[in-house]
């Protein structure tokens, strides 16, 4: 009987234990060194030979029962303290995370990397150069030689007569074209300048230019790439026109106009074939290279793409323009 | 160059829309730039004649007058014109006419007198702005014509922006020949033939500058009467291409240089002493000009000069003393070739700009002078009278430009467009351009028209080919190339890493001016030179760049002033420092900078906010630093900026190498920079920032690393940095780790002093440390500390 008791009192206890720490103090009683069923096994000592099997049996078979309660009873304890700790640790996920910022690209950036990433693909390397730049290289070397109405259009801002803030990225061009030996692939994106200033212009502004020169280098091929580069910047099929035009680099030349959603047309682009003084002003030989350049103004393609309206804004740098690009 | 739509039609009238003609000129390179009617929208309007004109009776300012319009009956008008008059030939707006503006003309009474209709100014009619009186028509306008179809106003004037490879363009003449090109159309020249000389006076031409000039023809013409008024329809062409009517003399003139593109001049016979001599200027001669100005020629510049003085600038502008006047009885008239080299680039040297200048130093057909100058003299003798005499020329053949002759050969054509052309086509094409063709073994031999002075090599036949071929009927095709690898080099940080790493940083990028403003740049650097624009955009736009902070300060107070008051901003780009050793004698390098100012983080539930310092700053820098992956070659110096805090500014290094600048705005620039409260900048020159090392990978250690925690008593004044750098030299190769994770001042810390709590990390590759080693590691740093620095463990 007393082993029966002693179970029965300890599964009252177990089930009355509300932490682990009242659970582990029944354990103590019962099955600790000087628990009660502990002291039920040392008390087999005084029992004959004969029966102290059955009575140690019986004996090892309440301390299992207990412990089965004790493991029971603690695995809901600790089930139940780790669901509290849960709930006591609920955030609301709707609040805004810590301190998320991110910044942007200028928009101007932003375009120019994508005309950059659509050339590079194609093995055009990116090329830039001083924006301080001589006579030679914004005008003698590009078949623009002194008194050429074509300087008097440029509205250049000269510091004198020899030395000017370059008009047209074409002196890298240029710088390249010395430095390197055909087949040639580049563009170059820069600051270009004007003196000029009103609603639709800016004195400074950004260009990206590109030059192809290789043995075989067609007009065919600048219709193609071209065609090709709008309508993957604009990412649909834009209704184009080439339109004769005259830059004293190229020969033929050509504006290129997209038709807007308007209907009218707007002029995008200017390229040609590179004029073969210009190749030879750089000691290639035009019998046996050909090439073609074009020139993009970078702020028309930027609000064409995005929706800008006013050309200033891109130089005002007010944040709150700035960060619609982001 | 504008033009009217019917005059060119005159010469040339392909069966073509108003619009398809537009978009023709335009796609051969001639960019229309508008196309606006040379008159409102109207109906309703006749040729009448006023029969009876009388005073109102009831009112000063009007007259009641009996207008025939080639109906059954006279019309009873009421007209407020000044230059009413009987026997007048008008435009009536007859009842039921509309006028622009819908308003329709109904029976009236004005001041109880009936009026049936209204006489019409041109301003009425929508064609000019001229409303001081009715218009008057000739004596020999048909009565009931509509006004519309007798001064042809279903007319438009179309403006071209010409390249200035095609002055051939500038006059009906030569957009004619174009337009017929284009077409396939005959163009029809008028007749223009010699006026015979009634008179012997003339003046003897010496050409003293035959390179310059090479030809100059001149005429007198006597008794004209300038006070006579142009006719209408010599007024309507003018007026449709743009031009005011002057007097006959400056009509005729203009004329003449809008039909045939060719530029003339009238000079008053009397003012001549002697003969003309084409020559250049004399040093220090002076010329009053038409605009009464007065210059100092330079000895570049070509004159017209009589025996004693200049006349007129050559090909530019008219001089005041000979110019035509209301009493000027006789004239000579010049038509002249000057040499575009002699002309080009002249004008401007003097601030002037002319629609003669504008063409000769383009290029003028040298072959046009004679035609031009009959075209003119039979035009002045119809309309102001006189008596020409002989047309004298003088003329240096040898300096007249030759036709040029061109080859093209096919090969070339195919090369340069991609495309081949049927031979047929290719002759067809260069023929219809006004050239002589010759056939050769490789293709063709092409003598270009006199006109055509864009034309001197292959490459422009073959534009001229694809023009009228039609760019757009060009196939696109992709290019071929050979596959070759662009030079990517890992040991080069391209600039995208560094501005990507300040945008996930929470910068905006920023793209400012080059050229700033000199108050701001001279306070911030006043040390340093900067180039300085001699004509700028405006005096606040006046000088280049020394550092981009020039440009990005005001572009805080640009923010706050809109509300933004927490500013993150960086840019990248040249800036521009005089350096006679330099390209050009300007050292341009690529910087990056970046401001910050306001809250050091947006406005958050969670966090208190302080204002942004030195510190933020810094940390930016070093992310810029860690890019390159040799962070420890960087270090930050304190140093001395003109534009700094002097207790906040920091050189930064790499290596010996001074590669820019960080620190707080000095507060003293407020004011002047408009903004307000800390402002903390950095600048550093991304050449030297490039260069990234190679990962060369080491075996990580099996063994424990050991921490140590040490506490430092120093000088306030001591910079960490030296310490740091000092633990790191004497920690040897098994000092894995160290951080300076407190610095302490205050209770328990003397005055002047501050405590610093560091932490070393030890481990060897080789073995568990013992603590024997690791405290024999740390011993040597102690004493070392306290050597260098007087540092002493804290208690």
């Amino acid at each position: 009987m007393e082993l029966e008791a002693i179970i029965q009192q300890a599964e009252a206890e177990i089930n009355a234990a509300s932490v682990v720490a009242e659970l582990e103090e029944v354990r103590v009683d019962y099955m600790g060194k000087k628990g009660k069923l502990t002291e039920q096994l040392k008390s087999l000592g005084k029992l004959s030979a004969e029966e102290r099997p059955a009575a140690g049996q019986k004996i090892n078979e309440a301390k299992q029962r207990i412990q089965q309660l004790l493991t029971a009873k603690g695995e809901q304890l600790r089930m139940a303290a780790l669901n509290a700790k849960l709930a006591s640790e609920t955030v609301d996920v709707t609040l805004p995370g810590r301190h998320s910022e991110v910044g942007g690209l200028h928009p101007v950036s932003r375009t120019i990397a994508r005309i950059e990433s659509f050339f590079n693909e194609l093995g055009f390397a990116v090329k830039s150069g001083p924006e301080v730049e001589d006579a030679f290289h914004n005008f003698d070397a590009l078949n623009i030689p002194a008194h050429h109405p074509a300087r008097a259009d440029h509205d250049t801002f000269y510091f004198n007569p020899d030395l000017m803030l370059r008009t047209q990225t074409s002196g890298v061009q240029i710088r390249t074209m010395e430095a390197e030996a055909p087949p040639l692939r580049i563009i170059s994106p820069g600051r270009v300048y004007r003196n000029d200033y009103d609603q639709t212009h800016t004195p400074m502004f950004h260009q990206v230019e590109g030059l192809m020169v290789d043995k075989n280098v067609s007009f065919t091929e600048l219709k193609g790439i071209l065609h090709d580069f709008l309508n993957h910047f604009f990412e649909k099929e834009l209704t184009v026109r080439f339109r004769p035009s005259y830059f004293p680099f190229t020969e033929p030349s050509a504006e290129v106009d997209v038709m807007g959603d308007n209907g009218k047309w707007l002029e995008v682009l200017g390229c040609g074939m590179v004029h073969p003084n210009v190749l030879r002003s750089v000691g290639i030989d035009p019998e046996v290279y050909t090439g073609f350049a074009f020139g993009m103004g970078v702020e028309r393609l930027t609000m064409l793409r995005y929706g800008v309206n006013d050309l200033r804004a891109f130089f005002e740098n007010d944040l709150r323009f700035l960060k619609q690009f982001n | 160059m504008k033009f009217s739509e019917s005059w060119l039609r005159e010469w040339v009238n392909p069966a073509v829309s108003r619009d398809e003609l537009a978009h023709q000129i335009t796609m051969a390179g001639l960019e229309v730039d508008s196309v606006e009617a040379v008159a409102g929208e109207f109906s309703g309007v006749v040729i009448g004649e006023v029969v009876e004109c009388g005073q109102h009776p009831d009112a000063d300012k009007l007259r009641v007058t009996k207008v025939n319009v080639g109906a059954d009956e006279l019309l009873d008008i009421v007209c407020g014109a000044p230059n009413c008059r009987q026997g007048l030939k008008v435009a009536v707006a007859v009842v039921g006419a509309v006028l622009p503006g819908d308003f329709k003309i109904k029976k009236a009474k004005l001041r109880g007198q009936p009026s049936h209709g209204m006489l019409c100014s041109f301003s009425e009619l929508g064609i000019s702005e001229d409303h001081s009186g009715i218009i008057e028509l000739p004596a020999d306008a048909p009565v009931g014509q509509d006004i519309r179809e007798y001064l042809q106003l279903n007319d438009a004037t179309i403006e071209v922006d010409l390249t200035p490879n095609r002055a051939d363009c500038l006059g009906i003449r030569g957009l004619a020949r174009e337009v017929g090109v284009l077409n396939n159309a005959e163009v029809c020249e008028p007749q223009i033939s010699p006026v015979v000389a009634t008179i012997d006076a003339a003046l003897q031409i010496t050409l003293q500058a035959p390179e310059a000039c090479p030809r100059y023809l001149g005429r007198v013409i006597k008794g004209v009467n300038v006070n006579t008024v142009s006719p209408l329809w010599l007024t309507e062409k003018l007026r449709r291409s743009g031009v005011r009517s002057i007097d006959p003399i400056v009509d005729v003139t203009n004329f003449v240089l809008l039909e045939l593109g060719h530029p003339m001049h009238a000079f008053n016979l009397a003012a001549i002493d002697g003969g003309i001599n084409v020559r250049l200027a004399n040093e220090g001669e002076k010329l009053t000009l038409l605009d009464e100005s007065e210059v100092t020629l330079q000895t570049n510049t070509l004159v017209i000069a009589d025996d004693n003085k200049a006349l007129a600038m050559a090909g530019i502008f008219g001089g005041l003393h000979s110019g035509v006047t209301e009493t000027t009885k006789d004239i000579l008239l010049e038509s002249a070739f000057f040499a575009p080299l002699a002309i080009t680039g002249r004008a401007r040297q003097y601030g002037l700009h002319t629609d003669a200048s504008h063409r000769y130093e383009r290029g003028v057909d040298p072959q046009l002078q004679r035609t031009a100058m009959e075209r003119a003299t039979q035009l002045l003798l119809d309309i102001v009278g006189g008596e020409a005499g002989p047309v004298v020329e003088a003329v240096s053949d040898t300096h007249l430009p030759k036709a040029a002759s061109v080859t093209l050969r096919k090969t070339r054509l195919q090369k340069v467009l991609g495309i081949s052309v049927a031979d047929e086509q290719v002759r067809e094409i260069l023929q219809r351009l006004g050239m002589q063709v010759t056939e050769t073994p490789e293709g063709w031999q092409a003598i270009v028209p006199q006109y055509r002075f864009d034309i001197s090599i292959e490459e422009d036949l073959i534009e001229e080919i694809a023009r009228v071929y039609g760019y757009n009927n060009i196939p696109n095709v992709a290019p071929t190339a050979s596959l070759k690898m662009l030079d990517s080099q890992e040991s080069n940080t391209p600039l995208n890493t560094f501005k990507q790493a300040l945008v996930q940083r929470g910068y905006q990028e920023a793209i400012s001016y080059s050229f700033v403003d000199p108050k701001v740049q001279n306070a911030l650097f006043p040390e340093q030179a900067s180039l300085t624009l001699p004509h700028p955009i405006s005096a606040d736009m006046s000088v280049m760049r020394v550092s981009l902070w020039s440009g990005l300060l005001p572009l805080v107070a640009y923010n706050q002033k809109r509300q933004q008051q927490r500013v993150r901003l960086f840019e990248t780009g040249l800036r521009f420092i005089p350096d006679a050793s330099a390209e050009n004698g300007v050292r341009q390098e690529l910087m990056i900078a970046g401001v910050i100012s306001g809250n050091r983080f947006a406005e958050h539930w969670d966090s208190k906010d302080t204002g942004v310092d030195f510190f933020d700053a810094k940390a930016d820098v070093e992310a810029l630093l860690r890019q390159t992956a040799r962070f420890g070659d960087f270090r930050f110096e304190k140093a001395e900026h003109s534009a700094l805090h002097p207790g906040q500014s920091a050189a930064i290094y790499a290596g010996e190498q001074l590669i820019g600048y960080m620190g707080t705005v000095h507060p003293q620039f407020e004011k002047l920079l408009g903004t307000s409260g800390r402002c903390v900048v950095f600048e550093l020159k991304v050449a030297d920032l490039e260069q990234r090392a190679i990962p060369s990978a080491q075996d990580i250690s099996k063994f424990p690393a050991n921490r140590r925690d040490i506490a430092i008593v120093v000088d306030e004044q001591l910079a960490v940095g030296d310490i740091l750098s000092t633990i790191e030299k004497f920690g040897g190769n098994q000092l894995v780790g160290l951080n300076l994770f407190d610095v302490y001042r205050g209770q328990g810390i003397a005055e002047g002093k501050k405590s610093l709590a560091i932490s070393l990390t030890l481990q060897s590759v080789e073995k568990t440390l013992e603590e024997q080693q690791i405290q024999a590691v740390v011993n040597e740093i102690l004493v070392q500390l306290n050597e260098r620095f007087g540092a002493t463990l804290r208690d």
